[in-house]
Formats: C-alpha cells, sequence, structure tokens
C-alpha cells in the first residue's frame, strides 16, 4: 500500500458514496478526492444535497442506510502504516479504534447529539476512557482539564450539571471537548455553528480555530456558509452534486475563482454584505412623508412560566412602518422577534400595547379591539410568510389549491377565474403555471417559499410579514427570493416586516432596521446605519461577530464582546 | 456580476431542478411522483408490504365469504340431524377404486358407520372407507334466499344426493353440519365488527375532533369522561348491560344492541389518537397559514386537519375491528352476547365449553377459533401496514 507524504494525515482518493433508493440509486459522493495536512483546516463547502455531510461521514464509517461506500480510498496514515478505512467494516474493532481515538467529530446539533440523562462530565470521562485505561479518578481531572481547554467557566462545577442546564454555545463546547478526550488528530466538524447566534458563533468558531492550531490537529470543517470558510479555512475544495468541483487555497477561491458555481455562490453572499442596489428611494422618506401604515405602541406579550416567574417576550415595543418601506426586525433567538410579529397579527393575544392599521381610505383601526370577523378583514391585507417551505403548505393539496384557497375562502374568484389568477399569481413569483395541478412535494425548498409567496399576495394585501422567509433556503436560492420579494414591492406598493436574525439578509432587503435584544428594541434606525456605525453596545457585539466573506478581512479577528447586564 | 443576471427574479426557474447524478434501478423505472394525489402514494407504499397485502386478500376473504354464506354452505344453519350426532370430519377424495380393480375419477366423501362404545354405552360415528358419497359443484341442496330476497336452491359443493351425509368439518351434539354453521359464522362475527367500530369511529372522530381543536375546558371534560370510562372493568360492564337486554327481544335486535354496546365502550382510543393529532397538526405552520387566510372553523377542520388524518383513522379503525370480534366471541362464549339460533363465531364455541366435547369433538373448538385467530391477525397485520403507509410524506 502506498505510504503518505509526511505533512498528510488522511487522503480521499476517488470515494463514492451510493444510495440505493427506491426508484433509483442515487450517486451522492462521486469521485471525490481530497487530502487532510497537520495543522491545516480544510472547508468543505456547498448547498444542501450537495453531499458533504456524507462524504465527512463516510470518513468515520457512520454514512446512514442505505448509503454504501462503492469506491475509493480512504487512507489514513499512523506513522509508517497506512489504514484504507473505506475497506473497514463499520462494526470492526479497528474501525472502531480509530473513531474518536483518531478522527473526532462535532455535530450540527448540540441539543441533541448530547445524552439528556447524564451529567455532561460523566460523558466526557466516557470518551476518555473508550480509549484509554485511565482510571476514573484521572480520567475526571482529564475531563475537567479539557472543559478548562473549551473554555468552560467553572469546569469543576459545570461538570456536574445536565444537558438542559446547558446554553446551546454552551453544549457545543462540551460536544468539543468530547471530541477531543480522544486526543485526535483529525477533527471532523459537520456544520458546527449553523445551529447558532451568530454572536455564539463566532466565539465557537474562534475556539475550534485556537485549539486545530495549538494542537496541530487537521481539520475538515462542513458548511454551506462561505462567510465562515473566510473565517477558518487554509484551503477550500467547493462541492455540488456530489463532486468537488473545485479545490485551492482560500485566498485563491475567494479572490480567483474558475469554476461558475464558485463564483455564482460567492456572488450571492457577497451581495448580501450590501444594499439591494436596485431599490428605489421610499416614498416615505421624501418630502410630505404620509402617515405610517402601521403604528405600534408600547406592545408587549408577557408569558406566565412555572410558579411565579413571567417572561417579558416582548416589552414595550414602538414602531412606525410606513407605505413602501421594509423594515426589519433583527435579533438573536429568543429575542421576541418573532412573537412581536405574531402580536401585530394577533395570532399570540397581546398582553399590553396598541397596533394602529391605516387601510387606504385613511381611517385609523385599532387591531387589538378588533372581533373575530373584523380581523378576518385586516388579515386579508396584512398578510404572513413562514420560515419554513415544507411546513407551510399543505401536502395534500395541489399548489393551485394551496395558491386558491384564500381567494375561495373570501368568496373571490372561483372556476376559470380561480384558475387564470392563480396562474397570474404564480408567474408573478417565477413559478411555471403549468405545475398548478402538482402537489408541493414536487418542489425544492425555494420554489415552495415561492408558492407561499404566491399565496400571501393572492389577496393583494397592503403589508406582509415575513417571518425567517429565507431561513431554510440555501443561499442562492435567498438572494433569488430576496430580489424577488423586492421587485414585487415595487410593483404592488408594498410594505414589509422582515424578521429575521440573519443580518445580512436585513442589511440587502431592509431601509430601516430593529435591533431586538431580551424582549426590547434596542435600537432603531437606518439599515446602513446599523451595520456600519451601530450606537448601542449590543448591536457593535451583533454587526462585529457576522462572519466577512472575504479571507484577507476576517471580522473575527476585531470582535466586540458584549456582556448583558444581569437583569433577567 | 454576468452570474448575477441569471438569477434574477424574472428568470423563470426551471420546474425540473438538476441535481445530483442518478442511475436507475432496472430498467425503464423512472416514476415521477410530482402529480400523484396523497391516497395513491399511500397505496403505492401499503402495495409494497407483502405481509399486509396477504392479510388484506384473506380479509377480503372472509367478507366474500359472509355475503355469499347461503350460497358457500352446503347446509342450512339450523338443519339437525340426529342420526348424525358428534359425526367427525370427512376428507375429500377425488378417485374411487371400482370392483374390477381400476381407479376412476369421481369426487366424493366416505359415508358413517356406527360404532357402539360398550364400556361407556355411547354410540360414535366412525368414517367408513367403503361407503362412497358422491359429491359435486352446484348441486341442488336445501332450499334458501340468498340475502333473504332471491329464492335458489344451488350450492357451491355438496352431496348430489340431498339425503346423503356431508359434514366437511364434522357435526355437532344435534348434528348440525359445522362446516355449514362456520361459514353463517363468518357472515355474523365479520359484520359485528363493522358495525360496531363504525359506531365507534363516529363517536371518536368527533370528540376527539371537539377535544383536539377547541382545547382548553372542553378538552378537559372529554378527557375526563374517556379515563372513566376506559377505567370500567368491561366484562363485568358487558354482563350488566347484556342482562338488561329483556329476554322477549329477538336475537337481531338483541345483536344490535350488543354493537351499540361494544362501540360504546370501544371509542375512546380512538378519540384520544384522533385528539392527538389534532393537536399536533393544529399548531402547523400550514393550518396557522390556512387560518390567516380567513378560513372559518369548519373549513379549517374539514378541508385542512381532517384529510391530513384520514389514513392514520382507517388505520385506527383497521386495527379496532379485530377487537369488536373478539369483544363479541367473548360475549356470545359467556352465554350474554349473540344466542342461538343466530350463528356466530363465539355461539359455536359455546359449544366446545366442556372437556367432555373437547375429548370426543375436537373439531368443534379447533375451527371457530381458528376462523377467529385467522380473522385477528388479518387485520392486525393489514392495519400495521397502514399505519405504516398512512403517512406518505415522512421521507
Amino acid at each position: 500500500m502506498a505510504t503518505l507524504p509526511d505533512d498528510v494525515v488522511l487522503s480521499v482518493e476517488d470515494l463514492c458514496v451510493d444510495f440505493r433508493l427506491r426508484t433509483h440509486i442515487l450517486h451522492a459522493v462521486e469521485k471525490v478526492s481530497f487530502q487532510l495536512k497537520r495543522g491545516q483546516t480544510l472547508c468543505l463547502v456547498g448547498e444542501s444535497g450537495s453531499g458533504k455531510s456524507v462524504t465527512a461521514r463516510s470518513l468515520l464509517q457512520i454514512v446512514d442506510r442505505p448509503g454504501q461506500i462503492v469506491g475509493g480510498r480512504i487512507l489514513l496514515g499512523d506513522g509508517e502504516t497506512v489504514t484504507d478505512i473505506a475497506a473497514l467494516h463499520p462494526d470492526s474493532r479497528t474501525m472502531r479504534a480509530i473513531r474518536g481515538r483518531r478522527i473526532g467529530l462535532i455535530f450540527q446539533e448540540p441539543m441533541s447529539s448530547l445524552s439528556p440523562v447524564h451529567t455532561i462530565g460523566s460523558q466526557i470521562v466516557e470518551a476518555i476512557r473508550l480509549h484509554s485505561n485511565m482510571d476514573k479518578k484521572v480520567a475526571r481531572e482529564r475531563m475537567i482539564e479539557l472543559l478548562r481547554h473549551v473554555e468552560i467557566p467553572n469546569a469543576e462545577k459545570m461538570a456536574d450539571r445536565y444537558t438542559f442546564e446547558f446554553s446551546g454555545g454552551m453544549r457545543q463546547r462540551a460536544m468539543i471537548a468530547m471530541a477531543l478526550a480522544g486526543d485526535p488528530d483529525i477533527l471532523i466538524a459537520d456544520e458546527p455553528t449553523t445551529a447558532l447566534d451568530v454572536t455564539t458563533q463566532a466565539e465557537i468558531l474562534d475556539l475550534i480555530k485556537r485549539l486545530q492550531v495549538g494542537r496541530g490537529m487537521a481539520m475538515l470543517l462542513i458548511t454551506h456558509d462561505m462567510g465562515v470558510v473566510a473565517e477558518v479555512a487554509d484551503e477550500v475544495a467547493v462541492m455540488r452534486f456530489g463532486r468537488i468541483v473545485e479545490h485551492g487555497p482560500v485566498d485563491a477561491i475567494y479572490h480567483a475563482a474558475m469554476h461558475p458555481y464558485t463564483r455564482q455562490l460567492l456572488a450571492s453572499t457577497v451581495k448580501l454584505t450590501h444594499h439591494a442596489e436596485a431599490r428605489q428611494p421610499v416614498s416615505a422618506l421624501s418630502a410630505e412623508a404620509p402617515k405610517p401604515v402601521l403604528s405600534v405602541r408600547n406592545l408587549g406579550k408577557t408569558f406566565g412560566l412555572a410558579g411565579n416567574t413571567t417572561l417579558r417576550a416582548v416589552d414595550n415595543a414602538n414602531f412606525d412602518l410606513y407605505p413602501g418601506e421594509n423594515l426589519g426586525i433583527v435579533g438573536e433567538s429568543g429575542s421576541g422577534k418573532t412573537t412581536l410579529g405574531r402580536l401585530i397579527l394577533r395570532t399570540v393575544e397581546p398582553t399590553t400595547g396598541t397596533v394602529l392599521y391605516r387601510p387606504k381610505d385613511g381611517q385609523e383601526i385599532d387591531v387589538t379591539s378588533l372581533d373575530k370577523k373584523e380581523l378576518r378583514g385586516f388579515h386579508r391585507e396584512v398578510r404572513l410568510v413562514f420560515q419554513d417551505p415544507f411546513a407551510s403548505l399543505n401536502p395534500r393539496m395541489t399548489v393551485k389549491d394551496v395558491i386558491g384557497d384564500p381567494l375561495i375562502v373570501n368568496g373571490l374568484a372561483k372556476g376559470k377565474a380561480l384558475e387564470d389568477r392563480v396562474s397570474e399569481l404564480m408567474r408573478l413569483v417565477g413559478l411555471d403555471p403549468m405545475g398548478m395541478e402538482r402537489y408541493p412535494h414536487a418542489f425544492s425548498g425555494g420554489q415552495r417559499q415561492r408558492i407561499g409567496i404566491a399565496r400571501a399576495l393572492a389577496l393583494e394585501p397592503r403589508i406582509i410579514i415575513a417571518d425567517e422567509a429565507t431561513s431554510a433556503l440555501d443561499v442562492s436560492i435567498r438572494s433569488q427570493i430576496l430580489d424577488l420579494l423586492l421587485d414585487i414591492r415595487q410593483r404592488l406598493n408594498l410594505s414589509f416586516i422582515f424578521i429575521s436574525h440573519d443580518i445580512s439578509v436585513v442589511r440587502y432587503f431592509c431601509d430601516r432596521v430593529a435591533v431586538m435584544h431580551r424582549g426590547r428594541i434596542v435600537e432603531l434606525g437606518g439599515a446602513e446605519q446599523i451595520c456600519t456605525a451601530p450606537q448601542e453596545a449590543y448591536t457593535k457585539s451583533l454587526i462585529s461577530a457576522v462572519p466577512n466573506p472575504d479571507p484577507r478581512d476576517k471580522r473575527m479577528l476585531h470582535r466586540q464582546r458584549f456582556i448583558a447586564p444581569a437583569n433577567a | 456580476m454576468s452570474i448575477h443576471e441569471t438569477l434574477g427574479p424574472h428568470s423563470k426557474p426551471p420546474l425540473t431542478v438538476d441535481g445530483p447524478s442518478i442511475s436507475p434501478l432496472k430498467q425503464g423505472k423512472t416514476v415521477s411522483t410530482a402529480a400523484i394525489g396523497p391516497w395513491r402514494l399511500v397505496a403505492g407504499k401499503l402495495v409494497r408490504q407483502k405481509v399486509a397485502m396477504v392479510a388484506g386478500a384473506i380479509i377480503l376473504f372472509l367478507y366474500l365469504v359472509g355475503l355469499f354464506a347461503e350460497f358457500l354452505a352446503p347446509a342450512l344453519p339450523a338443519t339437525s340431524k340426529p342420526q348424525y350426532t358428534y359425526a367427525p370430519p370427512q376428507g375429500i377424495s377425488l378417485f374411487v377404486t371400482k370392483p374390477d380393480g381400476s381407479t376412476e375419477f369421481n369426487l366424493h366423501v366416505k359415508g358413517y358407520k356406527v360404532e357402539i362404545d360398550k364400556a361407556a354405552l355411547r354410540r360414535t360415528f366412525v368414517v367408513d372407507d367403503n361407503k362412497v358419497v358422491p359429491i359435486g359443484f352446484f348441486v341442488k341442496g336445501p332450499a334458501y334466499q340468498l340475502w333473504g330476497l332471491i329464492p335458489m336452491d344451488r350450492h357451491l359443493i355438496g352431496p348430489i344426493s340431498p339425503s346423503d351425509p356431508m359434514y366437511l368439518l364434522g357435526t355437532d351434539r344435534l348434528g348440525r353440519d359445522v362446516f355449514s354453521r362456520l361459514v353463517y359464522g363468518t357472515r355474523v362475527s365479520m359484520s359485528v365488527g363493522l358495525v360496531g367500530v363504525a359506531m365507534s369511529l363516529i363517536l371518536g372522530v368527533v370528540f376527539g375532533s371537539i377535544s383536539g381543536f377547541y382545547g382548553g375546558w372542553v378538552d378537559t371534560l372529554i378527557q375526563r369522561i374517556i379515563e372513566v370510562i376506559s377505567a370500567m372493568p368491561t366484562i363485568p360492564l358487558w354482563l350488566g348491560l347484556a342482562a338488561a337486554i329483556p329476554l322477549t327481544w329477538s336475537p337481531v335486535s338483541v345483536y344490535f344492541v350488543i354493537t351499540i354496546i361494544v362501540s360504546f365502550l370501544g371509542w375512546t382510543s380512538l378519540a384520544r389518537e384522533v385528539r392527538g393529532r389534532f393537536l399536533a397538526l393544529r399548531s402547523e405552520d400550514f393550518v396557522t397559514a390556512a387560518k390567516l387566510d380567513g378560513s372559518s372553523e369548519a373549513r379549517l377542520i374539514f378541508r385542512h386537519i381532517l384529510p391530513s388524518l384520514t389514513s392514520h383513522i382507517l388505520a385506527v379503525v383497521t386495527l379496532a375491528v379485530p377487537t369488536m370480534i373478539v369483544a363479541e366471541t367473548s360475549l356470545s362464549f359467556l352465554g350474554i352476547g349473540l344466542k342461538p339460533p343466530v350463528v356466530s363465531w363465539g355461539v359455536l364455541l359455546q359449544d366446545a365449553q366442556n372437556i367432555r366435547t373437547v375429548a370426543t369433538a375436537p373439531w368443534l373448538l379447533i375451527w371457530p377459533s381458528l376462523a377467529v385467530v385467522v380473522a385477528v391477525l388479518s387485520f392486525n397485520f393489514f392495519g400495521d401496514g397502514l399505519r405504516d403507509a398512512a403517512d406518505p410524506y415522512d421521507n
């Protein structure tokens, strides 16, 4: 068997993974080759379904059935000897010795990859003792040392806590400690920060990078986020449809990409670091300053928790939405931004405050005091676009039924007229009306989101509340959908309330941005001002944590931390 | 920026996105599910489950037997021939040996001869290999009315001469043909399940939907009622309720009341299932979307939520039928359900209650029990298959 060059720890050669499905064989990974070098980070980047996770899992022989490695070699070097992982049986002793001991793995979901019934410490001790014959006491000392390494404060105490007592970021740190327990020389991180808030993401990436450099590990980082890649990668491999389309040093990929797909991926990412160019000045900012279409005053929602504690999900929110304006509401998970959107629609009843809506005829309606029937009228003019393009469409209805349902319910069209209107709406959102008899499962995520938008537009609304409408989509689809919404806004003179955790999306799409933190709007201002010259400490830390898709200007290096004041 | 322009909002994305390379499993097998409705997806998934399909075929067979009971049974269920009490089952033979030694095709069963057990002073019948009773298909036999409407006298199988004995599964204490009674019993036993389940279905879906959709105190009330009902020990309750049926009622009305009693206790599990699904679906995005579209509550329930449940409900219902069959059998066995002259599997099993019968005439126990076991297993396997296929969108 061939020996590996000195600095190469793992060499993948022509790896092929097939999934034998009911109707066809899916070649999930096709002839993929790359090398992992000591002390270097290789980023495998691609959109969903590109085969990047399957590739990573093949390295540990943990591909889920019916996936199967059908060709190629995975050579793992260990001094003089070289082992071909692809030839090993997944359950063999040799394979189990490699997992954890030689190759550590960090998963995407810190919530589900730790056991809820064991303490964090005991889970890490187990991982340590699997690969050594340390006795329990020594193993515990080692575990605490590991927890200190991953910068968990108060490691001795925290080790005896359970998973649910840890926040998402802390769990991911514990997960990393576990991956390091066997002292591996290769670390695979499969979307390690995707489930985390942007400020936590920055900290975890920072930690992973420092550990990797400090220990001289080879790292394979899998991500869909070009910003993350730019922050940590030494080398980049771009995957699409199971193949590596381009491979090279990070600087070359970002500044001299050869393959059109790489360029398209970068363009979609870079585009979102600026304002949309095509936007026209908003009428609200012109001389006469029309009255706002929606005014939110002192809006609040308090949830009662167990015992006497209450949670202020939304606390005293105030803002105005002008005709033709895009207002962004941005914040991390748990900041109350989704609840705020639901309060405006009254799918969640507000505890305090008022929402004033001004229909076309100019009179004022207090939304908080509408009865059921009047609320229905309000819902015709203020529509919601959902986050999840899969859950928001009834799988048992054809696209025509889905888009036409609001028209039928409100008695606006039926028969041929309905069909014509549905065709018109489908064309408006860039779908082929030929597909109207199909069921949602026949469409991709981006197409489904277009169907959702068409349904929202069916009643000719004046305001659309888009709740994380692009978060579930791949980056190239994301910018397409945003452009579609901008285009529709101009054609139909709509106002948008765009709720998102993604600052780049808000910056691209919105005129003004409200930043939410712990239920409060901490800062409200023009999108460009918020993104380039934030005033509040929290906003500053939030903006500085956003990864910059340029390896020559790593945002992470001059990040600002925000320590929340201790009022819960 | 040339890539940008191709991504503009007006460029029509193709309906079929190019994706990872695939190759067909077998030749010419590229199935497009794009325009296939949910029911065809469920059916497609069900067909792939072989056990469920076999079970389904058996269920269909049993219902056909029940439907054409009069035609399929060689005798009437109530005709007793005291000269053939406890006659053992006969086997069907295809050939007879003629006196000259040559064999000839002649469908027949063997006749009986009487043996006297001198010690017990008891008459027993044994199959006599020398007596030949020729039988045939579509023979004339006792007259009957198919479904109580069409007068007929043809039977699928029977002795060519109506007075000859043909007891394929033996006879009982009164010399009645067990095979014919089993066939007639299929009709009653299989349908008592259906009627009962139909009533449980209505009760279960109505209460389950209300409970799951509205929640709050309505939900609490219905759930407490369900708990009280499920906490009742079933057999004593059946006994009590069945004892309340006046003795003067006709067997048919008794039969009807029994199904009501059984279903009155059987709807609770279905109601819980439906409630659980409603609770889960109520918070789904597509239901919220429909609500914001302005749908009324009725439309939400019937247009958006229930269609997502129907295949699940169907599976639960299929799994509820065997419970009903077993309940009827147990009740009748205990003598408080159906009573003679109505024939059901449970009534047939009544004859096999003492050890002496089981020792001398085991066929009285074996065949009705086997019928119950086969029917119950088939429903369970079919219901399981249906449940697995019920959600075509889970992968």
